[in-house]
């Protein structure tokens, strides 16, 4: 299935056709580029309004969150887990820091708002790490628990009820701009700052996946879990430290989601997970834990912004999104199971 | 003393008074279910089992059983076996069939007709929808958990499209709503139902070559390949049994509410691998039994009943419910069975 739709793409660049399958096969993530540069000519040339600033920066402030949960996602399935509460995390922390900060402490700055914010999630991560190890259960399991447990945590002792009083420190933190472009008709597009989070998470996931002592642990407990605890790798450390650093991210991207939509809605994110692991899976990282890389992941999350952002703009009913998106999972992992064979 | 035959005849019956003693996870859910009940008549008093109660409670059991029963066999099945689009497959049976066959059969002038017709092509969707999972995961290898994540997507996607997004209504057809509510000898019809399909794919396992196939795949792959039976064969054929189960589940769903849509019950993909996880199925594979299974499901349904007379929040019972998801996972790894067997 997948091959036909590459060989369909790639006759114009006169490639042999067995070449680059093999090629794509090898570097999962120019799969999603591709289906990048597809989706996006596609689009551009049925509609200009694609590639216009203001469009181009709408997208690049709604893959944040996205991007964020997918680095976190990134790196529990590195090591071989599956972390399916990373949204009740922001959720719970989101709404609970900011009645918490609006009623006590309206004052606060939002430094130390998204320093609390990911401690608590870090500290929800750490549970979920330990539940897993102690367990013994599939991460995906675990996690489900307490995602439930979390979630209804919030709605049955926090609240229910859309919160729009937000304190100003988080709702300037959303306002900050680092780009500010006038359109020809005469709009304003702006870049908002909270986009270099998104940057430097990804650097800093970068840096701890290849560049530490961690990052070989996790790579190698995903691989192979005996081998590696064989080999003196510490599967406890490793789990609990996957899981607090996305639980650490989760965090930090319900804050950033409060600052930008400057509300906090105790029901949003919930169901936004799947997106996620879409996003992650797309950018060519096994479920079955032990690769994937950063680059790959902010692909993938581009790729399902885009389909949930402009197929609106291609005259596509929006209604088309989630079929897209499930396709383009089924695709991608018909890809890359083709890749574990050889 | 004794003589031979009597001896074997003795061990005999001590080996089945032990099978049934020993099965802890049977036990264990037994003695759930009575505990829950038993709190529940201490709680909400004698109500609680009055026919009405009981048969509100029967006819809710089915849809969460059913999705049950199919992620069972996908993780009967092993290699991290799982059917996530369970509920998706439900609703989108459901709404093909809510739009379709009103443009075959009347449901005025031949309601019986109707409620055939609409069960038969909910079948077919089933089936369709649990053959692309099963040839996904047997001949394309995706994993499991990404092939029916993608179509779970995929199948609530098309529902989406075409029902336009919104809740199709099917209005009162009498043989379908029948089958969601009226009860024959005080037993619903639609929890008969469930029961009779319980009762079959539980002797199929316990019986048949295809059980005795999926539970050596799910605890030995190695093994089972050796074996030298077709392993893409059994894996087709346990994915398109769970879709064609989760389409019951949508006749169900539609019979009861006597409407479909693509967003109903978006929670039972949790609330079913809860009540799998409950039932004692092995996540890894190789081991479960559908009549823990249905019990499971029982109680899991009398808890929820319970909140409901206390007055008690939906979101506290999820609560309640991923609590319990947590403790079964520990309990479930205690092993009471080296201090039952020892005793005598």
């Amino acid at each position: 299935m997948s091959n036909s739709t590459m060989t369909a793409s790639d006759r114009p660049t006169q490639t042999s056709m067995a070449g680059l399958s093999g090629w794509l096969i090898r570097h999962p993530p120019l799969f999603t580029l591709l289906l990048i540069v597809l989706v996006s000519l596609v689009i551009g040339a049925i509609s200009p309004q694609f590639w216009q600033v203001a469009n181009i920066f709408d997208m690049a402030r709604a893959s944040v969150v996205t991007g964020l949960f997918g680095l976190g996602f990134l790196v529990v399935l590195a090591a071989g887990g599956i972390d399916m509460s990373f949204t009740a995390i922001a959720a719970l922390l989101m709404y609970w820091l900011t009645t918490a900060t609006a009623s006590y402490a309206p004052w606060m700055p939002m430094g130390v708002v998204l320093a609390a914010a990911a401690v608590g999630g870090m500290l929800l991560g750490m549970c979920n790490g330990l539940l897993v190890h102690y367990l013994k259960a599939p991460a995906l399991i675990v996690t489900i628990g307490t995602q439930y447990v979390i979630r209804s945590f919030l709605l049955t002792f926090i609240g229910t009820e859309l919160f729009v009083n937000i304190p100003m420190s988080i709702e300037d933190f959303g306002k900050y701009e680092i780009w500010r472009v006038s359109t020809d008709n005469g709009s304003i597009a702006i870049l908002p700052a909270y986009v270099l989070v998104l940057v430097v998470a990804g650097i800093v996931t970068w840096w701890i996946l290849n560049r530490t002592l961690m990052g070989r642990a996790i790579f190698a407990i995903g691989g192979n879990s005996d081998i590696a605890e064989r080999l003196g790798y510490d599967l406890k450390k490793v789990q609990v430290f996957a899981f607090a650093y996305s639980g650490l991210l989760a965090g930090v991207a319900g804050m950033l989601h409060v600052s930008s939509n400057r509300l906090a809605n105790p029901f949003d994110l919930s169901g936004t997970e799947l997106g996620v692991i879409a996003a992650v899976v797309l950018g060519g990282a096994r479920i079955t834990g032990g690769s994937g890389t950063v680059a790959g992941t902010l692909l993938g999350v581009v790729l399902v912004t885009l389909v949930n952002n402009v197929l609106i703009l291609a005259g596509i009913p929006s209604t088309w999104q989630a079929f897209v998106v499930g396709c383009f999972i089924v695709l991608a992992g018909a890809l890359f199971a083709t890749r574990e064979r050889r | 003393m004794c003589a031979r035959p009597l001896r074997t005849a003795k061990l005999l019956k001590g080996h089945l008074l032990r099978n049934a003693v020993v099965d802890r996870q049977l036990n264990f859910l037994v003695s759930a279910n009575v505990l829950v009940l038993i709190a529940a008549l201490a709680i909400a008093g004698p109500s609680f089992v009055n026919v009405y109660n009981l048969q509100s409670m029967a006819v809710q059991i089915p849809e969460l059983g059913l999705l049950g029963i199919g992620v069972a066999l996908a993780m009967i099945a092993g290699n991290g076996g799982i059917d996530l689009s369970g509920i998706a497959v439900a609703n989108l049976s459901g709404i093909v069939a809510a739009l379709s066959v009103p443009l075959w059969v009347s449901p005025d002038d031949a309601p019986l007709m109707f409620a055939f017709v609409f069960g038969g092509v909910c079948l077919c969707v089933g089936v369709v929808c649990g053959l692309i999972n099963g040839l996904l995961i047997s001949r394309a290898s995706l994993t499991p958990i990404i092939a029916t994540l993608g179509t779970s997507m995929a199948f609530s996607g098309i529902s989406v499209v075409i029902s336009n997004g919104s809740g199709i209504r099917l209005g009162y057809i009498e043989p379908l709503d029948d089958f969601g509510h009226m009860a024959v000898l005080g037993v619903p019809i639609c929890f008969a139902l469930f029961i009779a399909i319980a009762a079959f794919i539980g002797a199929a396992l316990r019986f048949t070559p295809f059980g005795v196939r999926l539970y050596l795949l799910g605890s030995n792959a190695k093994a089972a390949r050796y074996a030298g039976f077709s392993q893409r064969g059994l894996l087709l054929v346990t994915y398109t049994i769970s879709g064609i189960l989760a389409s019951i589940a949508g006749v169900v769903i539609a019979a009861r509410i006597s409407s479909v849509k693509w967003d109903y019950g978006t929670s039972y993909v949790l609330i079913a691998i809860l009540i799998v996880v409950m039932a004692g199925v092995r996540p890894s594979g190789g081991y479960g039994r559908i009549v823990c299974v249905v019990l499971s499901a029982t109680a899991l349904q009398m808890l929820s009943s319970m909140f409901n007379f206390l007055d008690i929040s939906n979101f506290f019972r999820d609560f309640a419910w991923g609590l319990l998801l947590l403790v079964f996972l520990q309990v479930s790894r205690i092993d009471l069975r080296s201090w039952l067997v020892r005793k005598p």
